[in-house]
């Protein structure tokens, strides 16, 4: 038998992911892929693959897979319980799997997003060029169910990453460095506006972070004003009328008509990555 | 024309026109340098976004001081011919906002030649410039929940086609048959920026 992973349970939202799809934004097409990335690198470094092999993305925990073949996994992200056929292994360490050994992830007791790397990657036909599930366009393979059976790559890398470590617990208080504009005149004095504390809705997900606070006020001139449609990055923050912001994570749409005040630092992406819903936000605008 | 910075890697370049957006598209994307990440056509911008740690903006924005931007330079532009068949449920509300009949809403949307100048909304979704006069009307007061694939609709100065099935507020002329987004094929979106497109009306 060729060498696979069945699904047993899919926890809230697995999904499969990669480094995503850039460089399609003018066809409308997000940049997808996992969304804290060192986390999704080092899963991958640890089993033996390149970090561009695509591995299992979940919310939450609750995976649990059966091998069909002898392999390597290992589990990143927040630390999480993991555990071989009842008996504890521990996450961030590679694990070795002999078919027919059932590997469960448990629930991170902070953060959101582990990630499932498995020796030779997840073998899927690729959608311009990337494997990763995109929530909003829907490009990509489905979401994992139990009986999914994922085919596997053949293994040819030796595994590496001794020298890492476990990820610090995601924060309940995040400082988010961001670089003011492109539209920060549409709001009076946007620096302080934007370091009032937010939190983080459970109305959030792959598209963006939806913040609750003191709504963002426009100026008086741009108060009702509409803007046309203009490209938006992963990172952006945008403004709708209730003023209230959303920061778009790697699954946003390609064009917005609302305001982007500021853009959240790239290095500050995993941490929002693995911010649940309650998380006190604060920007920091960044000379 | 104000470059707008865009967070650390991207910038925003805000066009005075759609047609000057579209000559400063066309110059970037032309050079094809090897570090931009992402060039984006809005209604009146370019987000020119780079990788990392490269000069690309700065490389685009020589390119466009130096560029004449009175054209368009996008080579030779692809022509796409999509047959319609003008049976959309608002095509007697068009044609009653405009003041003429049904007839001559299908000959005024056949007769025109399109530029696909940005997209967004959904993959493939490409708005379409060059729409007549009597044509540009305002989107539906409510828009519908579900608006079907292929619907050939009309808003502002655009017109475009839904590639999938989604919720919509444009005037629906008509539908195409032809598949505007396949994330499998060459060439997966149909439509993209600087493309020319006319509509043929099958019965």
């Amino acid at each position: 038998m060729s060498r696979a992973l069945e699904i047993v349970t899919a926890g809230p939202l697995a999904l499969v992911q990669d480094l995503g799809r850039p460089g399609h934004a003018h066809l409308g097409v997000p940049p997808s892929g996992a969304l804290d990335v060192p986390a999704f690198r080092l899963a991958n470094r640890l089993v033996g693959n390149p970090e561009t092999a695509a591995g299992i993305e979940t919310l939450l925990g609750g995976l649990t897979v059966n091998a069909r073949a002898s392999c390597t996994v290992a589990v990143t992200g927040p630390p999480v319980a993991v555990t071989v056929d009842g008996r504890p292994v521990g996450s961030h360490v590679p694990v070795h799997l002999t078919a027919g050994q059932t590997l469960a992830i448990g629930r991170p007791d902070a953060g959101l997003r582990c990630y499932l790397a498995v020796s030779g990657g997840l073998d899927i036909e690729p959608e311009l060029g990337s494997r990763s599930r995109d929530v909003l366009s829907e490009i990509g393979p489905p979401p994992l169910e139990p009986g999914t059976v994922l085919p596997l790559g053949k293994p040819d890398g030796i595994p590496v990453g001794a020298d890492t470590v476990t990820a610090p617990p995601a924060p309940r208080d995040l400082v988010v460095p961001v670089v003011l504009g492109p539209r920060d005149d549409w709001f009076g004095d946007a620096a302080r506006q934007l370091t009032s504390p937010w939190t983080v809705t459970s109305e959030s997900n792959r598209v963006g972070l939806r913040l609750d606070g003191s709504a963002l006020e426009r100026t008086s001139e741009r108060d009702g004003a509409e803007l046309p449609s203009e490209g938006v990055i992963t990172g952006a923050i945008q403004v709708p009328p209730n003023g209230l912001p959303v920061v778009f994570l790697a699954d946003h749409p390609t064009t917005g008509g609302y305001p982007v005040i500021a853009v959240v630092v790239p290095r500050a992406l995993p941490a929002l990555a693995q911010a649940r819903p309650g998380t006190t936000i604060r920007f920091r605008p960044y000379a | 024309m104000r470059w707008l910075r865009y967070g650390t890697d991207a910038v925003l370049v805000e066009c005075a026109s759609l047609a000057e957006m579209s000559a400063v598209r066309a110059a970037v994307v032309a050079a094809g340098l090897p570090d931009l990440a992402e060039v984006v056509p809005g209604a009146r911008t370019v987000l020119i976004a780079a990788r990392p740690g490269t000069k690309a903006l700065e490389q685009a924005r020589e390119l466009v001081d130096e560029a004449d931007l009175a054209t368009v330079h996008d080579g030779e532009p692809r022509e796409i011919t999509l047959d319609v068949r003008y049976d959309g449920e608002d095509i007697d509300l068009v044609a009653e906002t405009a003041g003429i009949s049904a007839d001559d809403v299908v000959a005024l949307h056949t007769g025109a030649t399109y530029t696909v100048a940005f997209t967004g909304f959904a993959p493939g979704f490409g708005y379409l410039t060059g729409l007549p006069e009597p044509l540009r009307q305002s989107r539906l007061d409510t828009p519908r929940t579900r608006v079907p694939a292929g619907a050939v609709a009309i808003a502002g100065e655009f017109t475009g086609v839904y590639p999938r099935s989604s919720p919509g507020g444009w005037r629906l002329l008509g539908h195409t048959e032809a598949v505007l987004f396949d994330s499998h094929a060459d060439r997966p979106a149909l439509l993209a920026p600087g493309d020319r497109v006319r509509f043929r009306s099958r019965s």
